[in-house]
């Protein structure tokens, strides 16, 4: 729309290198303007567009934390980018992933959050989600009580329970929730950050347009959500993936971000099975290839890197082989009907179910759970065979019809 | 239908206990079977029903600015939350509730004067549609070492099995009257299933009157029988469902278990499934959790292993495999029993034959099986599903657990059952509804004193006519499958939603594969219709 521009000031990362060359900001903010805001926020990933959404105009931005400190810095800039997203009259939703204490704390380390008097127009939520070491311990913990051979029900439970998988799970599906309810019915804009704007930021903004935008619900959609808003938006999978559960040693950086947000889509999936034009097992395959991959695509932490490792050139693009049709085929679900709908999960636990085409993959046999896949895979595609026969033969007949009354008529 | 309404409230709300959704006013309605609440308050007027026999309890809740709250719990788990305007109004229907959800007489309930407008014919082949004796002929019973015997006919053995059983031909008269004397309530062992593949069988009874040294030559002889029935094997196994502490305490009653020593060739086992009351304990602190408002997923997983329902319906399952191992793997028979042999023993039992055979996860068979298993062999439904004002104690979800455990299975073997999961709510609901003469009383001979047959309705016929919302799309049918061998590491056993939170809507996938892949089986009929009629028409 008019309200809005692509700007070209980071196109050699010089002013934000965890960014992409090509940014959208509002149309009424200069690349001058830009640069002071960069400077205000954490890392210099200041206020982005991450989504429009169509059906009211609103927006959802992404960033990292404001630096305030202990001074309460402000910056005008910073102030004037954002606001520009409000209508008239109208408030903004500011989502910290933070618990207030964690956000006040951070100012002690020169970070902070937005001011109410700097920012009166806009309203600020915190919606703690864990980050880090947490979860990798989390997922570590959770590997183990999938493996446990012990046949003790409370033991399992008791394990499952203090992995507190599903509680990220449940805290993450939550706030992107929120952030999507901000947007479609309050009708409002939203920004999105916690510290880095690396980690939980993109769970809850690529989440919110899964529930909001049903092209993302598309594979072709889902590929290019997961480029803009993970790859693009420089979340640091080198760091976060390069060790799985089963490593002994302790790295800082590791945590399954990526593998939440692909377990929250599943979830998403389950309760919305004919939504989504991918099945599970694409989403498992991105989950492998995060990890290891013969393709590039998942290689480095952002851009800069990327294209300093002139990975375009030396390495081949997932999704090249993805899309390729025989590949796709495997990938696409079979009870799929396209609908234009905001599709709202429950989060209630008994809603949420552990993955086990992730977790308990190795752990049993997947053989029955394959044929019901198949049978479902072959239910639906013999009824699309017997319509379009149906419909051939009603043409044949219209057809004869026709040439009936043609001699007819002679 | 036109009810008679014996009371006529409005103004009332119903609360979802879901959503925070303002509840609108409606008007709640009492007939002589039902409670209906009636909100037409939407554009579409939408109807809520609950049969007063599924109502378990009812209690008034505070006062609060909204009105008078009444909750009504029922024995499907369904909650509902009213909230009456006028105090009078409310206390009017909680005590007629009350009244109406406890009949003291089996002529009270429902299915007494349940009247579908059926021909008395049809009705009579109702009763006949699942015959047990057709069952056992599947089995090739009669043969060289089984047979159907009448010596039950006037429950002169035991009050509490059918008129018909099935014990080893070598097992005479003597042997059978001198074994139900050694045994509770006179619960013989008997037939329960035949693995006709290697002679290996299912049998089961109750717990020995043995005390702490008792002994009786023809119960003693009455399992030699039942072990050279299966000649393929030097041994058979004889499993005890109690935890062994129990089964030793009732020793000190001069019951308990069998002694090794004094069995030729049997191998006892322990297999440890709590009693009913500990069981009964466990529903009420799952449901406990299910109720809770917006619960952390901390909450969730605590509240769900404290209870310990799951490890319960893992124990079950572990017995079921056991059995089923013991038949198929080592060839051995197997006598089961508990206590009074009606309770576990029935789910055990069940079970294994479910995992051994395909017939049983037919829609017929499956019928046969709760006839067979349940029905004829003495389970006592109306004490354990609370059909009269009785004794809470005896109240217990054994039934709910089996159908539980199958319910399990389907999950772990989608292809595998002919029935889908409405198939085991809509048995689970009528179990409780008294509507249909199946489940009532507590044995045969009641069923018998009670006319059940002559005055009531057969629940099968009813169910068979709804087979096409019933059934499992994904069923690969009958021969795709012969022996089920589940999982049951505890991360094979997920939590029931659909039972247990049944009712609360919002829980559950927004879209249903279910109804989905149904609309494909009954749309796949039209178009092949369709299709041939086009084609005839095409010269």
């Amino acid at each position: 729309t008019d309200e809005w521009r692509l700007s070209c000031i980071n196109k050699e990362f010089s002013v934000c290198p965890s960014y992409p060359p090509v940014v959208i900001v509002p149309k009424s903010v200069d690349d001058e303007a830009l640069r002071k805001v960069a400077m205000f926020r954490h890392g210099s990933r200041f206020p982005v567009l991450s989504y429009y959404h169509k059906k009211n105009g609103m927006v959802m931005m992404r960033s990292s934390q404001p630096l305030t400190g202990t001074n309460g810095r402000r910056c005008k800039e910073d102030e004037k980018l954002i606001n520009a997203t409000l209508r008239p009259g109208k408030r903004g939703y500011i989502i910290d992933t933070r618990s207030l204490n964690v956000a006040q704390q951070a100012r002690a380390k020169g970070g902070g959050f937005e001011q109410e008097a700097h920012y009166p127009q806009w309203r600020r939520i915190h919606k703690c989600i864990e980050r880090f070491n947490i979860l990798q311990e989390s997922l570590i913990k959770l590997v183990e009580a999938c493996n446990d051979q012990s046949h003790n029900m409370d033991r399992w439970l008791s394990k499952l329970e203090a992995s507190n998988w599903l509680t990220h799970i449940k805290e993450i599906l939550t706030a992107a929730c929120l952030a999507a309810q901000c947007i479609d019915r309050e009708g409002a804009s939203v920004l999105v950050h916690g510290t880095e704007g690396t980690d939980s930021t993109l769970q809850v903004t690529s989440l919110a347009q899964i529930i909001l935008d049903p092209g993302c619900r598309t594979i072709r959609g889902f590929e290019s959500l997961v480029v803009r808003e993970w790859l693009q938006a420089g979340h640091p999978f080198q760091q976060r993936c390069a060790q799985s559960a089963y490593s002994n040693s302790k790295q800082k950086w590791e945590a399954p971000v990526f593998l939440l947000f692909l377990d929250c889509v599943w979830q998403i999936l389950r309760q919305f099975p004919c939504s989504f034009e991918f099945n599970e097992q694409f989403l498992i395959m991105l989950f492998e290839h995060a990890y290891a991959s013969q393709f590039g695509t998942f290689l480095g932490n952002n851009e800069n890197e990327r294209s300093k490792l002139k990975l375009p050139q030396k390495t081949m693009s997932l999704w090249s082989w993805v899309n390729r049709s025989e590949e796709l085929s495997k990938f696409q679900n079979p009870l799929f009907e396209a609908n234009s709908l905001v599709i709202w999960p429950s989060v209630a636990p008994q809603s949420l179910q552990l993955w086990e085409g992730v977790f308990l993959r190795w752990n049993r046999p997947s053989k029955f759970l394959d044929e019901a896949h198949e049978e479902m895979i072959n239910i639906i595609k013999y009824n699309k065979e017997l319509q379009a026969k149906v419909n051939a033969l009603r043409r044949q007949l219209a057809e004869m019809e026709t040439d009936d009354r043609m001699q007819e008529n002679l | 239908f036109h009810p008679l309404f014996m009371l006529q409230v409005e103004n009332v709300k119903l609360l979802d206990r879901y959503t925070n959704r303002k509840a609108a006013n409606g008007t709640l309605y009492l007939t002589a079977t039902h409670l209906i609440y009636v909100d037409a308050s939407a554009e579409v007027r939408k109807e809520t029903w609950i049969l007063h026999h599924h109502i378990a309890t009812v209690e008034k809740l505070p006062l609060t600015t909204a009105g008078y709250p009444l909750l009504i719990h029922c024995k499907n788990f369904h909650v509902a939350h009213f909230v009456i305007g006028q105090e009078r109004d409310c206390h009017e229907v909680y005590t007629s509730l009350l009244k109406l959800s406890q009949p003291v007489k089996p002529e009270e309930l429902y299915a007494f004067s349940y009247n579908p407008k059926m021909s008395k014919e049809n009705r009579e082949i109702g009763w006949k549609l699942i015959d047990l004796k057709v069952d056992y002929q599947r089995m090739g019973i009669p043969n060289d070492y089984w047979e159907i015997t009448d010596v039950n006919k006037d429950y002169e053995v035991c009050n509490t099995y059918p008129p018909e059983i099935v014990v080893p031909r070598a097992a005479n008269k003597a042997v059978v009257i001198g074994s139900s004397r050694f045994r509770s309530r006179g619960r013989i062992p008997v037939l329960s299933y035949l693995y006709k593949e290697n002679n290996a069988a299912i049998c089961r009874c109750s717990q020995p009157l043995s005390g702490f040294s008792a002994r009786c030559l023809e119960d003693e002889q009455m399992l030699q029988a039942i072990r050279e029935a299966n000649p393929g094997s030097p041994f058979m196994y004889v499993v005890d469902t109690r935890p062994k502490l129990n089964a030793m305490a009732n020793r000190a009653a001069g019951k308990g278990y069998e002694n090794e020593d004094n069995y030729d060739n049997i191998r006892f086992k322990f297999i440890g499934i709590e009693n009913i009351h500990v069981m009964r304990n466990s529903l009420q602190k799952l449901l406990e959790v299910c109720e809770t408002k917006s619960p952390s997923m901390s909450d969730f997983l605590t509240g769900l292993e404290n209870s310990g329902w799951l490890r319960h319906i893992k124990a079950v399952m572990d017995a079921g495999v056991f059995l089923a191992k013991a038949v198929k793997d080592e060839k051995a028979s197997v006598l089961v029993h508990c206590s009074d042999g009606w309770d576990r023993t029935a789910q055990v039992c069940s079970l294994a034959s479910l995992l051994l055979d395909p017939f049983y996860r037919t829609f017929k068979g499956f019928m046969v099986l709760i006839e067979k298993e349940w029905i004829a062999m003495g389970h006592k439904f109306s004490h354990r599903c609370g059909h009269l004002d009785g004794d809470p104690k005896e109240v217990s979800p054994v039934f709910t657990q089996f159908v539980e455990c199958v319910w399990q299975l389907m999950q772990q073997f989608p292809c595998t059952f002919e029935f889908n999961e409405r198939f085991l709510l809509e048995i689970h609901d009528h179990v409780f509804s008294c509507q249909f003469g199946n489940f009532l009383g507590t044995c045969h001979k009641e069923r018998e004193d009670l006319k059940i047959f002559e005055k009531t309705h057969s629940l099968w016929p009813f169910l068979l006519q709804k087979k096409q919302e019933l059934r499992n799309p994904l069923y690969r049918g009958f021969t795709a499958y012969k022996e089920l061998q589940p999982n049951t590491l505890p991360f094979s056993f997920q939590f029931w939603c659909g039972m247990y939170n049944r009712f609360d809507k919002g829980m559950h996938p927004k879209q249903c594969v279910l109804d989905h892949l149904l609309s494909c089986m009954s749309q796949k009929l039209k178009l092949e219709d369709n299709a041939s009629e086009l084609e005839n028409v095409s010269p």
